[in-house]
């Protein structure tokens, strides 16, 4: 179970033995979402069943957006883990999307099932803050080591430089 | 002089290599003493945990993944560190920097590279020296603002950058394109990937020594650089593929451009088969070098020339049409030692596909609208602003405010000349995304490097560089 702050949506989530996630179908795209704690076991059932590459994986900060539309029971939380996997032989995308607390911004590695999402998982880590355990190279990969924090999150301050035209008034 | 032994004398620290050196701005750093210098230039060029470190330092895992074993292992086996490599120790192999400002590295691309003699043992890029934050600019600009940034990503193929985010927007609006819309937009991407592919090519040759494939490969770039210049009124980066359409028609004349264009190139390819493909020297050095396999491919989620080399049939345009690509006629190429000559001639003959596909659109191109005509996306036609009040507010409203799209997200992948090149847009429903995510097909190909290049020479590896054909402004973004 994920830690969850509402208590009406803990009761009507399914007891974690479950291993069932949720699942939305619309418009050709086929959505999956699995807790954190299924993450691992439904991406190597998908991976069993002839989804031969990880296409891309990226994370989403949903500090400013919290009311997206989300399965019944499932409980929003800050960030997202978005994972877009692709079966060649059944020539078919399917998607899988975690929530991940910010209290607790974990999630279990994907490089043991697929190797490709090393290099997009410490992107993620890197613009996002999100930690995959068990990775095994969990550092910076756009940004230099020394950065401080992580710019894709909502809540980083972009900062502004002022322009000065040429001919303007001055400050009033 | 006596400043100097003055500052050995006072130093007092014992000068270390383990001791981790002080920050630029820090006290010590503003006394120009010896050490101090040499302490601020390791701080300057050192990235840290990002580099590839001696074999000592370095985990089992990490070691193991450095080694170029990428694949899973079946259950219950483990790798103890010791059985993986190879008899070298530390003392005999070398770690060295190639790039980031190497000019076989394709832009600034750094490469640590471990090497016995002249062998290649272990290699680990090093990227974000191109890093622009675009995915977080592209939350501060508009639907409409949108492919101005993204056309930058991959410099070389811009307009399939912009139609991957059109085609994202287009896809949570639930827009139904006019038919030459999407045909405009397929020629655009096809003279693109020829100009992208032709590139490639030239560099390719200047990487394999041959200088002239290099002035050749740029020559017959320049003219669909010329005819995009014509159309979209630049050379690079044109911001002309939008959401809801193009910016504008095609010139009157483009039947013509494109015929010579089509007639140009066919043949002067022939001459590269003749300059290249049948070339000994050529050859010996790109066949059997930088292997790859399907499994390995697949398992490192390769796309585009380099899955395609390994003998698997997978292109987006055929597998997973978009636009009208289930309209013509092409092949896919495929290849089948996943070496680097496989990918070379995977690329020569796209450009040849490219052609066939350019020509069957010259005769289907249907008339019409070359953009939505939904007043929610599309801006009022020129004349009206003249003529209406409404029109010119309709005007203002959509470049200043943008159009609203609806809440939701989605995945939206296309074929580009490097790969699946995968937009992942996130509405919020208001004019701007609230999250863009672009997946740089570079980015991920990149990961093949160590491992084509693993146990090859030197020499070699600049030559698995090239046939990844990574573009930095994607892979760093």
């Amino acid at each position: 179970m994920t830690t969850t702050t509402d208590g009406d949506a803990t009761s009507d989530a399914p007891a974690p033995a479950v291993s069932t996630p949720r699942v939305r179908r619309d418009s050709a795209q086929e959505i999956l979402f699995p807790t954190r704690e299924q993450y691992l076991e439904v991406v190597g059932g998908l991976r069993d069943e002839g989804f031969e590459m990880c296409a891309d994986l990226c994370a989403v900060d949903y500090l400013t957006h919290p009311g997206r539309h989300l399965p019944d029971g499932m409980v929003p939380e800050r960030f997202e883990v978005v994972v877009n996997l692709l079966s060649l032989s059944q020539v078919r995308r399917v998607r899988v999307r975690v929530q991940v607390p910010a209290t607790d911004a974990e999630v279990a590695t994907l490089f043991d099932l697929y190797p490709g999402t090393e290099a997009m998982e410490r992107e993620a880590y890197d613009l996002l803050g999100i930690v995959f355990t068990g990775h095994p190279d969990m550092t910076r990969i756009l940004l230099p080591e020394d950065w401080e924090g992580h710019p894709l999150r909502k809540d980083y301050g972009v900062g502004r430089v002022p322009v000065q035209f040429k001919g303007a008034p001055g400050p009033r | 002089m006596s400043d100097s032994t003055a500052t050995d004398a006072g130093d007092g620290v014992p000068h270390t290599d383990t001791v981790l050196p002080e920050p630029l701005s820090g006290a010590g750093y503003d006394e120009p003493s010896e050490t101090g210098t040499e302490k601020g230039l390791i701080v300057e060029t050192s990235e840290g945990a990002q580099e590839l470190f001696p074999r000592t330092q370095t985990g089992p895992d990490e070691l193991r993944r450095e080694a170029g074993a990428v694949l899973r292992l079946p259950e219950g086996v483990v790798i103890n560190a010791d059985d993986i490599d190879i008899e070298v120790s530390d003392d005999e192999t070398m770690i060295i920097n190639m790039g980031p400002q190497h000019p076989s590295t394709h832009g600034v691309l750094r490469l640590m590279i471990e090497l016995d003699g002249e062998t290649v043992l272990r290699t680990k890029p090093v990227i974000g020296y191109l890093h622009t934050g675009m995915e977080k600019t592209a939350e501060e600009l508009t639907y409409v603002q949108g492919p101005t940034n993204v056309t930058r990503m991959d410099y070389l193929s811009p307009l399939h950058n912009e139609l991957v985010l059109s085609l994202a927007v287009e896809a949570l609006l639930g827009v139904e394109m006019p038919p030459r819309s999407d045909w405009i937009r397929m020629l655009l991407v096809e003279l693109n990937r020829m100009s992208s592919h032709l590139m490639w090519m030239a560099t390719n040759g200047m990487d394999h020594a041959s200088t002239s494939m290099m002035i050749y490969g740029f020559r017959e770039r320049e003219m669909i650089l010329a005819f995009f210049e014509k159309t979209t009124g630049l050379r690079m980066n044109h911001n002309f593929i939008r959401p809801g359409g193009t910016a504008a028609d095609l010139p009157d004349g483009w039947e013509d451009d494109v015929t010579v264009i089509c007639d140009t190139v066919l043949p002067r390819l022939d001459e590269y088969d003749e300059l290249l493909t049948g070339q000994p020297l050529f050859r010996q050095r790109s066949e059997g070098v930088g292997n790859l396999s399907a499994e390995e491919a697949l398992a490192l989620s390769l796309t585009g020339p380099l899955l395609r080399s390994t003998g698997v049939p997978w292109d987006l345009r055929r597998a997973m049409p978009y636009l009208r690509y289930d309209e013509v006629e092409f092949d896919v190429i495929v290849g089948t030692f996943g070496d680097n000559f496989d990918r070379y001639s995977i690329r020569l003959n796209e450009i040849r596909e490219s052609i066939r596909i350019v020509r069957q659109i010259v005769e289907k191109m249907p008339a019409g609208d070359y953009r939505v005509q939904d007043k929610k996306v599309t801006p009022p036609p020129r004349g009206r602003i003249d003529e209406s009040m409404e029109a010119l507010i309709h005007h203002f409203k959509v470049f200043t405010e943008g159009f609203r799209v609806p809440e939701g997200e989605v995945y939206v992948a296309t074929e580009s000349p490097r790969g699946e090149l995968g937009c992942y847009l996130v509405s919020d429903g208001s004019p701007k995304p609230y999250r863009m995510h672009i997946r740089g097909p570079s980015f991920v190909n990149l990961q093949a490097l160590p491992l084509m290049m693993r146990g090859g020479l030197l020499a070699d590896g600049v030559v698995a560089c090239s046939s990844v054909d990574p573009v930095m402004g994607e892979v760093d973004r």
